[in-house]
C-alpha cells in the first residue's frame, strides 16, 4: 500500500512537472533570462504550486495523524544559517546553469537527453558529498547570520 | 548555456501543472506526514545504497515516489505522442550545474520544491529565505551566461 501511494504521488508530481512546462529546461532557462528571451511561465507553476499545497496543507493538518504515519513529521527550525544560504545560493548557480533542479531532473532521465545522463548522477554525487560536508564541524547549524 | 531558443508563454498549463505538483505535496503530507521535497527524497534513495549522513529511514515510498517521476513522461507520451524538451548539450556544464545542484541542495536542506513549494506553503520563514536565495543565484547566473559572458 505504501509504496504504490508513493508511486502515484511521484506520478502525480511528474505529470504536473511535465505539463507545466518545467521538465524542459529550456523553459526554466528562459524564465531565469529576465533580460533575453524571458518565458515568465514557471511564475504559474510556483503561484498554481504554492496555493495548492497552502490550502490542501491546512485540511490535512485538522487530522490528528497521516493516514499512513504516526505523526506529521515537519521541519520545525526557523534559523537562517551559513548552510541555508551558502547551499541555496550553490543550488541556484547550477538551476542556472543546467535549467534543472532534482524533480525535473528524475522525471527527463528516462527521455535519455545526453544532458541529463550527465547531469543526474552528478546530482548525485553532489548530494552525497553536501550530506557528508554537513555532518562536519565546519557546517554544524550553529551559528545564526542574524 | 549555448541554447538560447524561444519557449512560448503558457500560463493555463503552467497553473495547471503547478496544481498537481502541490497537489502531490499535499497527497505527501496527507499520507507519509513529510514534505515532498525532491532532494530529500533522493537522499532515502542515496541511503539505501551508499552510508549517507541523515538519510531519512522511510525509505519504502520514496524509491517508489522517484518510479512515479520517471514514468510520468511514458504517461504524457502515451497520451499526447509528445513530450516538448531540449536539454543543453554542453556535457561539462551539465556535470558542474549537477554537482551544484546536488551539493546546495544537500548543505541548503532543500530544492525547489521542498523550500520552494511546501516551504512557502508552510510560511517557513527559512524557506522563504532559501527561495529568495536561489531565485537571485538562478537569474545571477543566466544574466553572466548569456549577457556577459555572451552564450560562450
Amino acid at each position: 500500500m505504501r509504496p504504490a501511494l508513493g508511486f502515484l504521488s511521484g506520478l502525480v508530481f511528474g505529470l504536473g512537472l511535465v505539463i507545466s512546462g518545467m521538465a524542459n529546461p529550456a523553459k526554466v532557462l528562459n524564465f531565469l533570462d529576465l533580460a533575453g528571451t524571458w518565458d515568465p511561465s514557471l511564475a504559474f507553476v510556483m503561484a498554481g504550486a504554492t496555493a495548492t499545497a497552502f490550502l490542501g496543507y491546512r485540511l490535512v493538518w485538522r487530522r490528528a495523524a497521516p493516514a499512513l504515519e504516526t505523526a506529521f513529521d515537519v521541519p520545525t527550525s526557523t534559523r537562517i544559517d551559513r548552510p541555508l544560504i551558502a547551499g541555496a545560493a550553490l543550488f541556484g548557480t547550477g538551476w542556472g546553469i543546467g535549467g534543472f533542479c532534482p524533480g525535473p531532473a528524475w522525471t527527463a532521465l528516462p527521455l535519455l537527453a545526453p544532458g541529463t545522463l550527465i547531469f543526474l548522477p552528478a546530482m548525485l554525487v553532489g548530494l552525497w558529498l553536501g550530506a557528508r560536508a554537513k555532518s562536519l564541524d565546519i557546517f554544524a547549524p550553529k551559528r545564526a547570520l542574524q | 548555456m549555448e541554447m538560447e531558443l524561444q519557449t512560448t508563454f503558457t500560463p493555463w498549463s503552467s497553473l495547471a501543472g503547478g496544481g498537481l505538483i502541490g497537489l502531490s505535496a499535499v497527497m505527501v503530507m496527507g499520507l507519509f506526514g513529510r514534505i515532498a521535497g525532491i532532494s530529500g527524497i533522493t537522499q532515502g534513495f542515496l541511503g539505501a545504497v551508499l552510508p549517507t549522513p541523515g538519510s531519512p529511514r522511510d525509505r519504502d515510498w520514496r524509491l517508489t515516489f522517484l518510479l512515479g517521476l520517471m514514468a510520468a513522461p511514458f504517461a504524457i507520451l502515451l497520451a499526447s505522442g509528445t513530450v516538448a524538451h531540449s536539454v543543453p548539450s554542453n556535457l561539462p556544464g551539465m556535470a558542474t550545474a549537477g554537482l551544484l545542484v546536488g551539493l546546495g541542495t544537500a548543505l541548503g536542506s532543500g530544492c525547489t520544491s521542498g523550500h520552494g513549494v511546501c516551504g512557502l506553503a508552510r510560511l517557513s520563514r527559512r524557506s522563504l529565505a532559501a527561495v529568495t536565495t536561489f531565485m537571485a543565484a538562478g537569474f545571477a547566473t543566466v544574466f553572466v551566461l548569456r549577457h556577459i559572458l555572451g552564450g560562450a
